[in-house]
């Protein structure tokens, strides 16, 4: 049922919109961030600089712009979905040319005030241009082959163009976000099954192009698998994150050291102790039960989005909820799994705690939309 | 676009489904997550948290000082002295290559070492020191710590190193240390974590090495918080080690001065033993070498020269080296024929000259023979045939026997290194060890201390006290650790007939005393310093019959490594004994000539604890005695000691 055939008289106005906001999506919210505050100020030994600072400013933009976003119409995006997605897909060509390069990887473009990593903005207007698809299509069109093989290409080719930056970690997400969008609306599972066969074929292709001329993958993304399988064979070298990393976990116990007073983090054992792998000092610090507490804190902000999504008659509204809920999902599952010696070391931030500007507005950009689709639901 | 509201309200069911297990997918990875949590932090929490310790903590070694060692007087002859190296930081430098070109024009700087440095800087963690330069002068010290300014990331580092004051007049007792080499690391089952610390210097020789247990010390060690780049943050702990204990020796620094400076470069050695308490109190071998210059390790240039000499300063004489008694053992002889009653005081032997034994002439040194001589002549005038006669009455194992009573044949337990056993010869001996049956010949030999009899002037000196005291004197080195005094060498009476003894003992006073014995020359004649002594020469060649026949060949006309060895033992004084002297001279001829007026100034010196008085000496000898002090008194030992406080 399109919000057109509904009488919008329903549909809040103005200030009043306020009201209706989901609110205790953004509390949530609102913590998760503030739990990344205090894991910045301490594994900066106690300080606001270089990094609580910065996050924090960040988040008050942040929420400005989430919203400013959840201010206007749904529809409004709705309509703007195809120019969003148009606009993420050329600055990915762009940064493809005249990207910066750091650490080996071309993902950043200087946009003078702040540095843009267009995958990123990429993750969230995927998932509305497939929402917005998904809604146009009739519902029995959704599982045949050409309009199966349209969206194919929406997903792929910029998942394409963020594998050649490199960029493993975001093209498996947006992969994994588009596949799980698809899911949602209805395509038939037999095309998920094909997928899965051929994605067991690929892996295997993968690993036996190893060497050979027609090596799939770098060197050096070889060599994460490496030590994602195998940690200990490398404890100084490439396995040292891993190792570190559970080191940290394992030492914290039920009620962690006390804050600010990880000897990993603090004693940079911890590699990329800000970003990657600040979840390790929480843990580290904060035990089994503060990590517990992160993680049951994402799983309610999960439930509330799906809560919402599942209330909504609107298809745009509650297939861009899910999507950005399930993005959100991979972003702190695949860093979880990383951390804790489940997952290879791809390099995905923790989201809303992990220290990156980007990343941080990107997400509250698109809880902003989430909240802008539960205002203006349909009533 | 109107749509069906069936058909919507279908496809929002299908969107419900799918989001429902999606969502239920969701939180069982979730659950998925909170359960590895719960292993990782609960389960394996000890184990980890061992592991996160081991990352922290890490522990570092403090070097212990290392004892001191001090003569009897309590002067210092191996001490610690701070020593400085020129270090680089590369975090506090900034622009390594300038400041070492500014360095540069401060200190002189090999090109060579500038390379080493930049590239030992490059591989380093920028916060690691590098050594610039090692050893360097308190001057050098002084200029980079002024120009401490246009030098950041430079700073002189110090720590300690041995230095001997003393130098060559102690290599041969104090012995050296030096770096730790891979050889003294196998050596040990369990080398102490100590000997891994670089520059940690350990003793080489001598009392340094014997007594390094004591010397070294513990290690302290603290504890430090590191961080993954191994970056000191704190220190945790810290635990002080201990100190090495000081050593007192028995040795009289002066006196062993005296002596050293008296043998100067002849090859020759000198024993002196405290016949009250068996100390030690001067073990001069000669000609020495400074032991400073091993500390940082040798140059080829200052030790082929050492290694190459003839005279084999490297050698400690005393104690390492072992050499014919000559007739310096004829005290033994006489002793092993009294004790079994064989030979009375009275009885004579007549000498002609030689005799014959199993078809083999055996000469005494004087040609002409002695005629009839007893006891007290035959050790006034060193008769051989005499000796000839009573060793063939005694046999040789009960004058083995003797010799072991006396000290001779038995490994003397000082820590020094290499001490000689010196041999005692039996029968048994020689079917083991040389696979041939004793001989009455070897008998004849032994007795004037020649053929397998052998002693090393440690032996002799110790045999002397013996004589002297009729007790078991044991030598002593080391006079007390840390300030407690070690027991002295003073043992029980030997067991032996004093009439005997007294014998002896007049018999050696003659020697030296009398007109008529063989060290009349070297007589002391101020009363209560009276000296009693034995001269010995040890043929180190045979002397054929041809050069019998053509009349033996003097000493003065052989090549120096042919010629006698000169010995002379002595005690003094006469009637209340003080110390024992043994003077060996390599190669130095006859014992009454070359040995025994060394003996006489070094007892001299001794006694009088300082230069003696001329008025102890002969009249005749006084003019030559008062040059020979004046010459000896300015004689200081060599001990390069550059840069560094001798005090």
């Amino acid at each position: 049922m399109s919000y057109l055939e509904h009488s919008v008289k329903s549909v809040p106005t103005g200030l009043r919109k306020v009201l209706f906001l989901n609110w205790p999506l953004a509390l949530l919210l609102a913590s998760v961030c503030g739990i990344g505050f205090l894991m910045l100020y301490s594994v900066a030994g106690g300080s606001f600089s270089p990094w609580a600072e910065p996050q924090i400013k960040r988040f008050a933009l942040g929420l400005g712009v989430m919203f400013t976003v959840a201010f206007v119409p749904i529809w409004l995006w709705r309509n703007l979905s195809g120019v969003a997605y148009g606009v993420s897909f050329l600055l990915l060509l762009a940064v493809a040319f005249i990207g910066e390069e750091r650490k080996g990887s071309q993902r950043w473009l200087d946009l003078g005030f702040m540095d843009l990593q267009p995958s990123e903005l990429m993750k969230i207007t995927l998932v509305m241009f497939l929402a917005a698809y998904y809604d146009w299509l009739p519902a029995k069109k959704v599982s045949r082959p050409f309009w199966v093989l349209l969206p194919v290409l929406i997903i792929c080719i910029p998942t394409a163009l963020v594998l050649k930056q490199p960029d493993l970690g975001t093209s498996i997400l947006l992969l994994t976000a588009g596949g799980g969008l698809m899911f949602l609306a209805g395509v038939h599972w037999a095309y998920f099954a094909a997928v899965i066969a051929s994605g067991a074929g690929l892996i295997t292709a993968v690993f036996q192009s190893r060497g050979t001329t027609w090596q799939l993958l770098n060197d050096y993304q070889y060599r994460r698998i490496d030590t994602f399988l195998d940690p200990s064979a490398d404890p100084l070298g490439a396995g040292y994150h891993i190792t570190q990393s559970k080191i940290a976990l394992g030492s914290g116990g039920w009620t962690g050291r006390g804050y600010m007073q990880g000897t990993q983090s603090r004693l940079n054992f911890l590699p990329e102790k800000h970003t990657d792998f600040i979840f390790t000092t929480l843990a580290e610090e904060f035990g089994f039960i503060g990590g517990v507490s992160l993680l049951s804190l994402y799983a309610l902000i999960i439930v509330f989005c799906i809560g919402t999504a599942l209330l909504n008659k609107d298809r745009f509204s509650s297939l861009l909820t899910l999507g950005i809920a399930l993005n959100f999902f991979l972003f702190f599952a695949v860093n979880m799994s990383m951390v804790m010696g489940l997952a290879p070391v791809v390099g995905v931030p923790l989201p809303l705690v992990s220290y990156g500007g980007s990343a941080m507005l990107v997400l509250l950009l698109a809880f902003g939309l989430v909240q802008s689709a539960h205002i203006h639901r349909p009533r | 676009m109107r749509r069906n509201r069936a058909e919507n309200d279908a496809s929002h069911n299908k969107l419900t489904r799918r989001a429902a297990l999606l969502g239920g997918a969701q939180l069982l990875f979730m659950g998925g997550l909170a359960a590895r949590m719960r292993y990782l932090q609960v389960d394996q929490a000890d184990q980890f948290r061992l592991l996160a310790e081991e990352n922290r903590i890490n522990i570092r070694l403090i070097p212990p000082a290392r004892g001191e060692i001090f003569d009897r007087n309590g002067v210092r002859l191996a001490q610690n002295v701070p020593s400085y190296r020129i270090v680089i930081v590369r975090e506090d430098a900034g622009d390594v290559e300038a400041v070492l070109d500014r360095l540069a024009q401060i200190i002189t700087l090999d090109p060579e070492v500038r390379e080493r440095v930049l590239a030992e800087v490059k591989r380093s963690a920028p916060f690691l020191p590098v050594t610039i330069i090692d050893d360097v002068s308190w001057e050098d010290v002084s200029k980079v710590s002024v120009n401490a300014p246009a030098l950041p990331g430079v700073t002189p580092e110090v720590g300690l190193t041995r230095v001997y004051p003393r130098g060559s007049h102690f290599a041969h007792v104090v012995g050296r240390v030096g770096r730790v080499s891979q050889a003294d690391l196998d050596a040990l089952e369990d080398p102490d974590q100590l000997l891994r610390i670089p520059r940690f210097q350990i003793g080489k020789i001598n009392v340094e090495a014997r007594q390094e247990a004591l010397l070294r010390g513990s290690a302290g060690t603290k504890q430090v918080e590191v961080n993954a780049t191994g970056r000191v943050m704190r220190e945790l702990a810290r635990r002080e080690g201990q100190s090495g204990a000081d050593l007192q020796l028995t040795v009289d620094a002066n006196l062993q001065g005296y002596v050293q400076a008296r043998l100067g470069e002849e090859s020759a050695a000198v024993v002196i033993i405290d016949c009250e308490t068996g100390d030690l109190v001067a073990n001069a071998s000669a000609p020495s070498y400074d032991p400073n210059l091993f500390i940082g390790g040798i140059s080829s240039a200052d030790y082929n020269p050492l290694l190459q000499s003839l005279y084999r300063p490297l050698v400690n004489k005393t104690v390492q080296g072992s050499y014919p008694p000559g007739s310096t053992f004829k005290m033994i002889v006489a002793m092993a024929a009294l004790e079994e009653g064989l030979v009375g005081p009275d009885d004579t032997a007549y000498c002609p000259g030689f005799v014959e034994v199993a078809d083999r002439k055996f000469h005494c040194w004087k040609r002409a023979g002695h005629g009839w001589v007893d006891l007290g002549n035959s050790l006034k005038q060193s008769c051989d045939v005499y000796y000839y006669d009573l060793a063939l009455k005694v046999g040789i194992e009960k004058i083995s026997a003797m010799a072991n009573r006396f000290g001779l044949g038995i490994r003397h337990d000082l820590p020094l290194s290499s001490v000689s056993s010196g041999l005692t010869p039996t029968k048994d001996w020689k079917k083991t060890v040389r696979g041939a049956d004793w001989v009455i010949g070897d008998t004849v030999n032994a007795s004037i201390g020649q053929g397998f009899m052998l002693a090393s002037p440690l032996q002799l000196a110790v045999m002397t006290a013996r004589i002297a005291t009729g007790r078991e004197i044991t030598p002593r080195l080391i006079k007390s650790v840390d300030g407690v005094e070690q027991p002295q060498g003073v043992g029980a009476p030997l067991g032996l007939n004093e009439n005997n003894l007294r014998q002896m003992r007049r018999g050696m006073y003659d020697v030296v005393n009398n007109r008529r014995g063989t060290a009349y020359k070297s007589r002391i004649i101020a009363d209560g310093m009276r000296m009693a002594g034995k001269t010995g020469t040890s043929q180190v060649r045979n002397i054929t019959a041809a050069e019998r026949a053509r009349g033996v060949t003097r000493n003065r006309d052989l090549p120096w490594e042919r010629r006698d060895h000169a010995l002379f033992v002595s005690f003094a004084p006469y009637d209340k004994p003080r110390y024992a002297v043994s003077v060996l001279v390599e190669h130095g001829g006859g014992g009454s000539t070359a040995a025994a007026p060394i003996a006489r100034d070094v007892m001299l010196q001794a006694l009088a604890g300082g230069e003696p008085p001329l008025e102890a000496y002969p009249t005749g000898d006084r003019d030559r005695i008062r040059e020979q002090q004046r010459k000896l008194r300015n004689i200081q030992p060599m001990a390069k000691i550059d840069g560094k406080d001798q005090a």
